[in-house]
């Protein structure tokens, strides 16, 4: 990230056109909004590299007397993140793939095939991934207390309390905005593919498996991208649903780093920090992915 | 929505698929029927039991008096009096509604006209434009709870960046405690991440505009600016429905945030706390909390529908 910053500090002129003072103005406006909008994240990381007592004597803002990466692996003992990253691994991946699972059938099903009831289905999915999830979680909750499972699957011995329940309300929401992007992109998909597929003999669920999922590549890819970070990124479902502390993902679990953490600020950004990687890297590295998912369907909040 | 989408490069342009009305389920064989009917059946099962069963749970129970603790058989039917007591006495509900609009107002103004100024700056032949956008689409992928930390280090009164920056050192500003202006600070943090969202729909939405049109009117004599006001903007209209229902959507479930600063109190009151506050804080009241959800479901279904019907009104007439 700082390596991308320090690159465009003079713009360097475009070789067919010639440098108007207009287009300067434009770069440097640019630059400006950019690192306003860096200002924040590079504060942490500033912050997180240097040592309490630097800063509990000179203040946050001054210069470093040194820089050091204890406080990331102080705020990675103290904070058990090790576990809590596992936690989020185990939510994250099966919601993850399920989640693509059922939407792309749900999307293959209403694109393929003219039901009577497609665009009420279709509809039903559409709005349900609109609404605010305070509309859902209080009797989301205490139905999970109502629905039993094997100890085995939760200590509490019903859905409360455990990844599963977490897991399955993930499916459930985010199917929602999948199974929209999906079906918009199966729609392009010519007719007379699967028609040919059918005529030839395939069965339905040869026409979805090996004739219309991998034409779905890109947009699967794009979608997977952008699931895991807001998987990973929940905060309320965890929360409300997981009350012991040692099952919760590492989003929710911050809030008991806070406490662990008491006043150290450099440790809470070293934390925090830590927390945010993975999303980072994935955006970084999927960009595209990330932008192309978020342009195709554009509802989320 | 639909049209902000790419057609994806691989397959050819044939336009949507002809409607087909002979090739029915009554064409399928038995077992490709029971197949297709799991595809459909099991995902909607799963999305309308956890999610629109509770909705209505939550629509039911808003008319009840109810710990939530107990059974059902505890559950005593009042009609509409948590409503009554919301709006005349229930001291924290007309600050969250407050503080509810602020939140909508100010997502509305500020990352709305950000992101379209951004968008419009970047909609060009331009160097490092790619850089550009990933610093500015990079706060999309924080959730809002870190964000919540983030910002904290900005805002608070011993050693803060804001204050340092503003030489307020001797007598800072508690930008988090006050409650006369706590808000706001979180406010700039929420817009901060919002921004590159919206920039994002913008530069999509810009790029689907036919260049032919801009053309005509610079022939026509229009300057660049009205040009944009006068064409490019009101052909964008599907694109400002997609923004106006995600920034309200996203100021309805305003959350995160806000409990991990204080857990939504002292300024910070939003109607989402008041509902989770049932469950999580110390207020039981099941009923109070149900009928808030309603009062926010109320006040979401009037974006949801009329972008439903947007989108898919259309769908109906190809």
């Amino acid at each position: 990230m700082t390596a991308m910053l320090q690159r465009p500090s003079a713009p360097v002129p475009a070789q067919k056109r010639p440098v108007t003072p207009a287009r300067i103005a434009l770069h440097v406006f640019l630059i400006l909004t950019c690192l306003m909008t860096l200002a924040p994240l590079l504060w942490a990381v500033y912050a997180s590299l240097r040592t309490y007592d630097d800063t509990s004597v000179n203040g946050y803002f001054s210069v470093a007397k040194s820089l050091t990466f204890e406080n990331f692996a102080k705020a990675w003992e103290i904070g058990d993140l090790p576990h809590f990253y596992w936690n989020t691994f185990l939510i994250t991946i099966p919601a993850l793939i399920i989640t693509l699972l059922l939407s792309s059938m749900v999307a293959f099903g209403v694109s393929r095939f003219s039901f009577k009831f497609n665009l009420i289905l279709l509809m039903i999915f559409t709005a349900g991934n609109l609404l605010p999830q305070q509309v859902v979680v209080t009797p989301l909750w205490r139905l999970y207390r109502m629905i039993e499972v094997p100890e085995w699957i939760s200590a509490s011995g019903s859905l409360i309390d455990s990844q599963l329940g977490v897991i399955l309300i993930h499916i459930a929401f985010q199917s929602g905005f999948c199974t929209f992007v999906l079906s918009n992109y199966m729609k392009t998909i010519p007719y007379e593919l699967t028609e040919a597929a059918r005529v030839d003999g395939a069965s339905v669920f040869r026409q979805y498996w090996q004739l219309t999922l991998p034409l779905c590549r890109p947009v699967l890819a794009a979608l997977a991208t952008l699931e895991f970070t807001w998987i990973y990124n929940d905060f309320l479902w965890a929360l409300v649903l997981i009350q012991d502390g040692d099952k919760m993902p590492v989003t929710s679990a911050l809030q008991n780093l806070k406490g662990t953490f008491f006043t150290d600020n450099n440790l809470i950004a070293a934390g925090s920090l830590l927390v945010a990687l993975p999303t980072l890297v994935v955006f970084f590295v999927l960009q595209r992915q990330f932008v192309g998912g978020l342009t195709l369907g554009s509802t989320k909040g | 929505m639909t049209a902000l989408q790419e057609k994806p490069k691989a397959v050819a342009p044939s336009g949507p698929p002809p409607r087909r009305r002979g090739k029915r389920a009554t064409a399928l064989a038995g077992t490709d029927k029971l197949v297709l009917g799991l595809m459909l059946g099991i995902p909607t099962i799963v999305h309308v039991l956890f999610v629109w069963i509770p909705t209505l749970g939550s629509i039911g129970l808003s008319f009840s008096r109810w710990n939530g603790i107990g059974g059902f058989e505890d559950i005593e039917w009042i009609g509409v009096d948590n409503y009554v007591e919301i709006f005349t006495e229930y001291p924290r509900f007309w600050p969250a509604v407050q503080h509810n609009l602020i939140w909508l107002a100010f997502l509305l103004i500020v990352p709305t006209c950000a992101g379209l100024l951004l968008a419009v700056l970047l909609d060009r032949e331009l160097k490092f434009s790619r850089i550009y956008q990933s610093a500015l689409y990079m706060p999309m992928v924080l959730s809002l709870a870190l964000i919540g930390f983030i910002w904290q280090l900005i805002y608070t009164p011993d050693g803060g960046l804001l204050n340092s920056l503003l030489g307020l050192s001797d007598k800072p500003v508690d930008w988090i405690g006050d409650s006369d202006i706590n808000l706001y600070a979180v406010l700039v943090a929420a817009a901060w991440r919002h921004t590159g969202y919206i920039m994002l729909l913008y530069l999509a939405g810009l790029k689907s505009v036919d260049p032919a049109l801009k053309e005509a009117a610079a022939l026509d004599g229009a300057s660049s600016v009205q040009t944009f006001f006068r064409v490019t903007f009101p052909v964008m209209k599907p694109v400002n429905i997609v923004v106006a229902v995600v920034t309200v959507i996203e100021a309805l479930r305003a959350f995160d945030i806000v409990y991990v600063i204080n857990k939504g109190r002292n300024g910070l009151e939003l109607l989402s706390v008041l509902v989770t506050d049932n469950i999580i804080g110390e207020a039981s009241r099941i009923g109070r909390g149900s009928a808030v959800a309603v009062i926010l479901l109320t006040i979401s279904l009037g974006v949801i529908i009329p972008y439903l019907y947007q989108t898919f009104s259309k769908e109906n007439r190809s």
